[in-house]
């Protein structure tokens, strides 16, 4: 049934709080990337990917790639809200523990409805090239969705990817950058810098559009752009905030790998109410 | 084949030519068969499916970490596809993909290296792999081939598809000598037996495999009876012909064209260290990068030929008695 877009507002704050007491409870993980690409994960779980919780397995499914693996506390927190079998809501505070599905990057082997175990940074896009060339040989609707870390298409192999998803007119995938400027050493810019970012994906071939990516109508508008993009690929470029949603976390490279203290979850948790 | 024959050590197709024929026939049988490559089908023979099948044949260009990664993509989606190159390049620039994308989740991707070894001659040793059957076999999950001769790689590649789970195939660019003359069958982790012998057995996979056979036939005239085991597939490995190797000749030579530190002998050692310990000699490179030069040189050259083999079975003999 069709969420409201109040309803999806209240997942995403539900799902942050998630994200904090998840990385709370396991006392390390990575909040920041997970709270920036929140929205993200919820307008595609909740309101636009075409999938069935109770049946994961279903062939014409859209598909999901984290690529950025580390933010998988927003993964497991937003499959727990939609309801699939193996990822129990009661146990993301098990996250990162021994026999825990919530490995600390996705792993199939622990939730099968997972479509890839990632974890290793730039692998994600070609997967999705791979996922998206099956689907079109066998005639399925499936569509493609891959989020990528802004520090994460510093690795070649993005770029790889990119160049043969445009040139193979691969228009059932889609892939989003949750771009927060921020990775683990500190600001991008200072790391490696990705500008002229846009450009750099339209000179690759893609459909390229830049969004807010905290504003789930945009979210939506632009998934709704790149499906009516035909012959190529899109890339999504979402900026997005470091931490969103806890004042303290936002833009904060601390916040990339460090979960947050018993004092610190109370207030994020406070913040979040 | 039968012990009375003698070994026509007569050339058949490149191992490559062999795989790039046995895919397109698989193709034809399988509509998800397909195949990734690399800037390089019409060395890697993957052209003959190209010709074929040109919807299910996808260039990636010079860029393997991308093309392993979208084959497991593919593999993901319900297909079975062969991605190619050279080994040197599939194997070392796709590596990290290979672990990630391939081993650890257990994809169904197929990998196939041509211009294994130092056999491809004059190009040297930046396209020379002789690291590859190391790097394979430590993957978790993987199974890793390394057929000797036209007929057995066909069958081996059969089998790969066959088999849900990564294969890596290595094969090589020079026309290989027909071991194998029809009626053998393959089976992924089932060593061949293809000279029969009790004084000491030669344990060798690809071109070593003809190599041995001669040595095998020139000890013959000398008394010594020597059992050669095609081990084409190095993992999973047979422990069974290899501890039975062990125990009835009490001697043993591996010989592969592949370094000597991380290929098959230290494999062979390792079952039968467990198994049944006995003198064991290695035929293979010795920790050099080799050069450009004509393959039967550089074969020469490098210590891969008949001459060696029969060289370190004198010396287990000796350490044996």
């Amino acid at each position: 049934m069709a969420k409201s877009l109040p309803e999806l507002q209240d997942l995403a704050r539900r799902v942050r709080r998630d994200i904090i007491e998840m990385t709370g409870a396991a006392k390390s993980g990575h909040p920041g990337g997970s709270l920036s690409a929140t929205d993200i994960l919820v307008e595609l779980f909740f309101d636009y990917m075409r999938i069935d919780p109770k049946n994961p397995a279903w062939p014409d499914r859209d598909r999901f790639i984290l690529s950025k693996g580390h933010a998988a506390p927003v993964l497991y927190a937003v499959m727990a809200h939609a309801g699939f079998a193996e990822t129990p809501h009661d146990q993301l505070n098990t996250l990162r523990k021994m026999g825990s599905p919530y490995q600390g990057h996705p792993d199939v082997r622990f939730i099968h409805a997972l479509e890839a175990s990632t974890g290793s940074l730039g692998e994600g896009l070609s997967l999705g090239v791979g996922m998206a060339l099956g689907a079109r040989l066998d005639r399925r609707p499936s569509r493609i969705y891959v989020v990528l870390g802004d520090g994460e298409i510093q690795e070649g192999q993005i770029w790889e990817a990119a160049m043969s998803a445009a040139f193979h007119k691969i228009d059932n995938l889609v892939a989003i950058v949750d771009y927060n400027r921020i990775q683990l050493d500190g600001f991008v810019k200072d790391i490696m810098e990705l500008e002229p970012l846009a450009e750099k994906w339209r000179a690759f071939g893609w459909n390229t559009l830049e969004i807010n990516g905290h504003d789930l109508t945009e979210i939506r508008k632009a998934l709704e752009d790149a499906e009516a993009a035909k012959t190529r690929p899109t890339c999504i470029i979402a900026h997005t905030i470091k931490g969103k949603g806890v004042s303290f976390m936002e833009n904060n490279p601390k916040f990339h790998g460090t979960a947050p203290n018993a004092d610190e979850v109370k207030l994020a948790l406070q913040e979040l109410q | 084949m039968p012990a009375q024959t003698r070994f026509e050590n007569k050339l058949g197709a490149a191992t490559r030519e062999a795989f790039g024929r046995a895919v397109v026939e698989l193709g034809r049988e399988n509509k998800d068969i397909v195949v990734c490559d690399a800037d390089l089908s019409k060395s890697t023979m993957t052209v003959y499916f190209q010709k074929e099948f040109p919807d299910r044949f996808f260039s990636f260009g010079i860029a393997e970490a991308n093309a392993v990664a979208s084959g497991c993509g593919m593999a993901l989606a319900g297909k079975i596809p062969f991605v190619s190159s050279f080994s040197v390049f599939v194997m070392n620039k796709g590596f990290e993909q290979l672990r990630t994308c391939a081993a650890y989740p257990n994809v169904n991707v197929k990998v196939v290296g041509t211009h294994s070894g130092i056999s491809i001659g004059e190009d040297g040793p930046s396209q020379m792999s002789i690291e590859e059957i190391g790097l394979a076999c430590s993957l978790p999950n993987f199974v890793v081939l390394a057929p000797a001769d036209e007929p057995s790689t066909k069958a081996l590649v059969r089998a790969a598809a066959a088999h849900v789970g990564p294969v890596f195939i290595r094969t090589g660019r020079p026309k290989a000598p027909v071991v194998y003359n029809g009626g053998q069958q393959f089976e992924i982790g089932k060593a061949v037996q293809v000279v029969d012998g009790s004084d000491v057995t030669v344990i060798a996979n690809g071109l070593l495999v003809a190599q041995s056979i001669l040595a095998a036939e020139a000890l013959e005239a000398e008394g010594v009876s020597v059992r050669v085991l095609d081990l084409h597939t190095v993992k999973p490995i047979d422990r069974d012909a290899i501890s039975r190797a062990a125990a009835q000749t009490g001697a043993i030579v591996v010989a592969e064209e592949h370094l000597v530190d991380s290929g098959t002998g230290v494999r062979v050692a390792q079952v039968v260290a467990e198994t049944h310990p006995c003198p064991m000699e290695f035929v293979g490179i010795e920790g050099v990068y080799a050069e450009s030069g004509q393959p039967d040189e550089l074969m020469e050259k490098y210590g891969l030929v008949a001459a060696n083999v029969t060289a370190a079975i004198r010396k287990v003999l000796a350490r044996k008695r």
